[in-house]
């Protein structure tokens, strides 16, 4: 049993943070781990990603080989097309709807939306929607992990202490808040979840799934 | 007792120094060998050792030397480029030999996420006849990090562990041990072994020369160099140590050919002669440069077995290597259900965050300089380099730590006036101060502005040794006319005024330095 899932975003909106998160939900559950991430210019704004693999065997390399991939997770739509070709034909996308227009070049919103919504198992997220509700609009990538743990061998409770442990120093309300998310988060997931699992294509459950937020 | 641990490979070098009993650590900021010495600073009161960060990479570690010369074990750290500033104590400690333990570890950066090259620092360990250890994951780092103190001290020699981006930067489950207790301090048996009179030198060269037999047999029987000739011998396989991770991934685990990896030099020549009379031809795969594959090729190659690698395309010469490249290298395609309908995605590149004071340093120089002609703006390493990019279109050059103010030396020399170059304050202090030195001795008319924004901000907001009124102190003291040192503060609503300033300093035909001064907006967010 192996999960690949490539995380993927721009240079400070909490990529780093979800690996943390994942990564000691898989090492609590005795997992083997391994998790490659990206320091130093690229967090000035460049794209970032990590490469998360965590097995009940060894994981060899640091990086998860091209089409191979189960999960791309990713707080910004453009940043999914980057690293596709990661992904393996039953592969699940899971992806914020916002896009984040750092560059000039930044193409047509709306045609990355539909072409992630033609994927087989695509999930897009209104995470900006999930956390401002919560009055902690920075939290989005916390509503992101959630909406990606339904297709994930861990439960909720699972990131409770992590969540404490990243999250104390700024007070309760904050823990409490991005807790809030994570479980908001994770019910969007799970509804989409069961849509796709009964065979619905990803746009429709997208859009039956917009009344839950 | 053990305990299992979630690590990066730079974490993990960390705590295997803070367990084998370190009294030291020595660095300067670099990617990716940065979170070295921030995790060792993270436990330096647990375990009461030092941790500081020093002005450069030389400082650092001619810091661990003296450490080692006083009998206690000190691990020195650095990115790759960083081991060319302290190469002069590098290969010379291997002259003198260490006393306490003395490890270097070095990471070196192929493919240049955050780099201006991707030299690979096996040549370096072998240039100074010092053992190098090549971890391929991150318990191993923890594990070879902890032998090279036991190496270093068994040898009398520095130890180098040579990691890469991807061990450094790279987290996995790893099962630490117990601490040893710190070395009692001494002062060596032989003062003479540190003191490189030539008279003494040649004697201390010839130690290292007569080292090396022991080292090269300490390699040659280490598990760290693995000889397996089952399979199928019409192809063998010579691998370092990360690629072997990307060729067991290439096989799924099961290798179907024989092989050698390497994980500790010197190069263990007996295994790959084995290796060689085994097989009908030979794929060298290694994460750095071609160092086996030339040492293997020589001038005339091995008489009938073709030899594969980088040096003849079948595996790309630039770059990093990954499982995509390296499978492809024997003939594996990784197949993608998506690559044939994907839209061509746009670079992301990274850029001066919003808000950053070195943007408003530029627009006030450059709308200075926009009153001469052509104005070169020599640069240097930092975040500050990202003006390059559009909108800036600012900078001219970066090519080392320190360079702007030198090369624009060599340009004044050539004749060329007005002349700038800017440099960031952590930049000044680990190598700008001697060119301004330089510059100011000769009375040399030259712009240079220091962007001071009061910390090492590229690799994360690090404390920089020299700022705020320090600094001015500091650039007076080598010489800089006090009234052609100008502080400005670089904001939006001062743009105008600053322009002023630096139009003045541009018409002056001697030296002026500028101090743009704000505090990075990264800082102790």
């Amino acid at each position: 049993m192996k999960y690949d899932i490539i995380l993927a975003g721009v240079g400070g909106q909490g990529i780093l943070t979800i690996a943390f998160m994942l990564d000691n939900a898989a090492l609590a559950r005795g997992f083997r781990i391994k998790q490659a991430e990206v320091h130093g210019m690229a967090q000035r704004g460049g794209a970032v990603y990590s490469h998360l693999r965590f097995a009940d065997h060894e994981v060899i390399s640091d990086l998860i080989p091209r089409g191979q991939a189960d999960m791309i997770l990713s707080v910004e739509p453009l940043e999914v097309q980057r690293y596709l070709p990661f992904l393996h034909a039953s592969g699940v996308v899971v992806s914020s709807v916002h896009p984040f227009k750092s560059i000039p070049d930044y193409p047509e919103e709306k045609a990355i939306l539909d072409a992630l919504l033609e994927l087989p198992r695509a999930l897009l997220v209104d995470a900006r929607q999930i956390a401002t509700s919560n009055k902690i609009p920075k939290a989005e990538n916390m509503a992101m992990l959630g909406a990606a743990l339904p297709f994930l061998p861990f439960e909720l409770a699972d990131f409770d202490p992590f969540i404490q442990a990243q999250f104390e120093r700024k007070g309760d309300q904050v823990v409490q808040a991005n807790r809030a998310v994570l479980a908001q988060g994770y019910r969007m997931g799970t509804a989409v979840k069961e849509r796709l699992d009964a065979g619905m294509p990803a746009d429709a459950a997208w859009r039956e799934t917009q009344t839950l937020l | 007792m053990q305990k299992k641990e979630l690590l990066l490979g730079d974490e993990a070098i960390a705590l295997a120094a803070l367990h084998a009993g370190i009294s030291g650590a020595y660095s300067y900021p670099g990617t990716p060998a940065t979170e070295i010495l921030e995790h060792v600073q993270s436990k330096a009161a647990e375990f009461g050792v030092s941790a500081s960060w020093s002005a450069n990479e030389k400082v650092a570690y001619e810091g661990a030397l003296g450490m080692s010369y006083c009998g206690k074990r000190a691990l020195v750290s650095m990115k790759h480029v960083g081991l060319n500033v302290a190469a002069d104590p590098f290969v010379n400690s291997g002259v003198t030999g260490v006393d306490g333990g003395l490890v270097l570890c070095v990471a070196d950066d192929p493919g240049m996420h955050s780099s201006q090259n991707e030299q690979d620092s096996r040549y370096l360990a072998r240039f100074a006849l010092i053992p190098c250890l090549e971890p391929l994951n991150q318990q191993e780092a923890y594990d070879m990090t902890r032998e090279a103190f036991d190496m270093s001290e068994r040898f009398k020699t520095p130890v180098m562990v040579r990691i890469v981006t991807r061990l450094a930067h790279s987290r996995a489950d790893v099962v630490t041990g117990e601490t040893k207790a710190q070395n009692a301090l001494s002062t060596p048996a032989n003062v003479a072994g540190y003191i490189l009179l030539p008279s003494n030198a040649r004697v201390q060269y010839d130690k290292l020369v007569a080292k090396q037999p022991a080292l090269e047999e300490y390699a040659a029987r280490s598990p760290h160099n693995r000889i397996c000739l089952d399979g199928d011998r019409k192809v063998g396989i010579l691998c370092n140590a990360m690629a072997f991770n990307y060729v067991r991934e290439a096989f799924g685990d099961k290798i179907p050919h024989p092989y050698v990896k390497v994980g500790i030099y010197p190069t263990p020549m007996g295994l790959i002669r084995q290796l060689v009379e085994a097989v009908d031809e030979i794929v060298v795969v290694e994460e750095g440069y071609p160092f086996l594959e030339e040492l293997l090729s020589g001038v005339v190659g091995v008489a009938g077995k073709p030899i594969h690698g980088k040096l003849d395309g079948r595996v790309p010469r630039t770059g990093e290597l990954n499982p995509a490249n390296v499978a492809a290298a024997f003939g594996i395609a990784l197949e993608s259900p998506y690559t044939a309908t994907l839209p061509k995605v746009p670079g992301r590149p990274p850029a001066l965050c919003p808000g950053c004071p070195h943007a408003d340093s530029y627009r006030a120089l450059k709308l200075a300089a926009g009153d001469f002609p052509k104005v070169p703006i020599f640069s240097d390493i930092g975040c500050y380099t990202l003006s390059f990019y559009p909108p800036y279109n600012a900078v001219d050059s970066c090519v080392d730590m320190g360079a702007s103010i030198s090369m624009a030396i060599g340009a004044a020399h050539a004749g060329l006036h007005p002349v700038t170059c800017s440099i960031g304050d952590s930049t000044f202090g680990h190598s700008g101060m001697t060119g301004l030195l330089t510059a100011a001795y000769e009375k040399l008319p030259l712009t240079v502005f220091i962007l001071d924004n009061g910390t090492v901000a590229m690799t994360g907001t690090q404390d920089t040794l020299l700022t705020g009124e320090a600094l001015v102190k500091a650039v007076i003291g080598l010489g800089v006319e006090p009234e052609h040192v100008r502080v400005l503060s670089p904001l939006p609503k001062n743009l105008e005024e600053n322009a002023r300033i630096i139009r003045e300093e541009l018409e002056y035909k001697g030296l002026s330095v500028i101090i743009p001064r704000r505090t990075c907006v990264q800082y102790r967010r």
